[in-house]
């Protein structure tokens, strides 16, 4: 079964909810996710969450929007997410390391250890495009 | 979310219900950290708890550590599957009080 939904939402905190109904709505139409639904349900509302904390921080009034786009073909999951915040750098963006224990930095943890890439890459109209992708074919 | 505080003595038993994410972290810390600062000992009952992310982790980390800077504690009680399978995700379930 292939996938291929996209869906804008508003930058700010109140949309994490809407995003995660999006996500556990296409993750319910196949039997492929129901082992690691909440898991990638997760990874999805952190990546967005991210955008709101990071591309989008000091701007709460913004009329942008970020995208959404899910798509599952020949077993391979492909998250993107588009913005147009403050531009990111790969570079910085690094979790925390584990036995530092203080609040914050595991968002990005949980993405790594859910998807089996994650990276940016270039997208014409938008800033930031940001790439997660896991593959199923272990999981048949 | 949503929560509700019972006090006994000084045990203070707050019951969270809902999803807990950057949009309510703040309302968490609001009900929370008084307690702790209070020096009640902090049940957090999470079996009502259906999602919670790394902003909602934050709060627990921020809650266990303060209280332990003021000489107290925070158990987490019935915690549900979901924030459980969070928590060990992160590796915290050493660290945090969990009963």
């Amino acid at each position: 079964m292939d996938i291929s939904v996209s869906k804008d939402f508003a930058v700010n905190s109140k949309s994490l909810k809407d995003v995660r109904d999006f996500a556990r709505e296409i993750f319910d139409q196949s039997p492929v996710f129901s082992q690691q639904k909440d898991e990638l349900v997760l990874a999805i509302a952190e990546a967005a969450q991210n955008i709101v904390k990071h591309a989008y921080k000091d701007i709460t009034d913004t009329k942008d929007v970020m995208q959404i786009k899910i798509s599952f073909k020949d077993n391979e999951l492909t998250i993107g997410f588009y913005d147009k915040g403050k531009p990111a750098n790969p570079e910085n963006i690094k979790h925390r390391k584990l036995d530092d224990v203080k609040p914050g930095g595991l968002g990005t943890f949980f993405i790594k250890q859910i998807m089996d890439e994650v990276v940016f890459k270039e997208a014409a109209g938008w800033r930031n495009h940001l790439v997660l992708t896991k593959n199923f074919n272990h999981q048949q | 979310m949503s929560y509700n505080v019972k006090e006994e003595g000084n045990v203070a038993t707050v019951y969270l219900d809902g999803e807990i994410d950057m949009d309510v972290t703040e309302k968490a810390k609001e009900v929370i950290l008084p307690l702790v600062e209070a020096k009640k000992e902090v049940h957090l009952n999470l079996k009502d708890v259906q999602y919670m992310d790394s902003s909602g982790i934050s709060v627990l980390i921020e809650s266990h550590q303060k209280a332990m800077e003021v000489g107290t504690t925070v158990k987490l009680k019935e915690i549900s599957k979901s924030v459980l399978k969070v928590i060990m995700m992160a590796k915290l379930e050493q660290v945090l009080n969990l009963d």
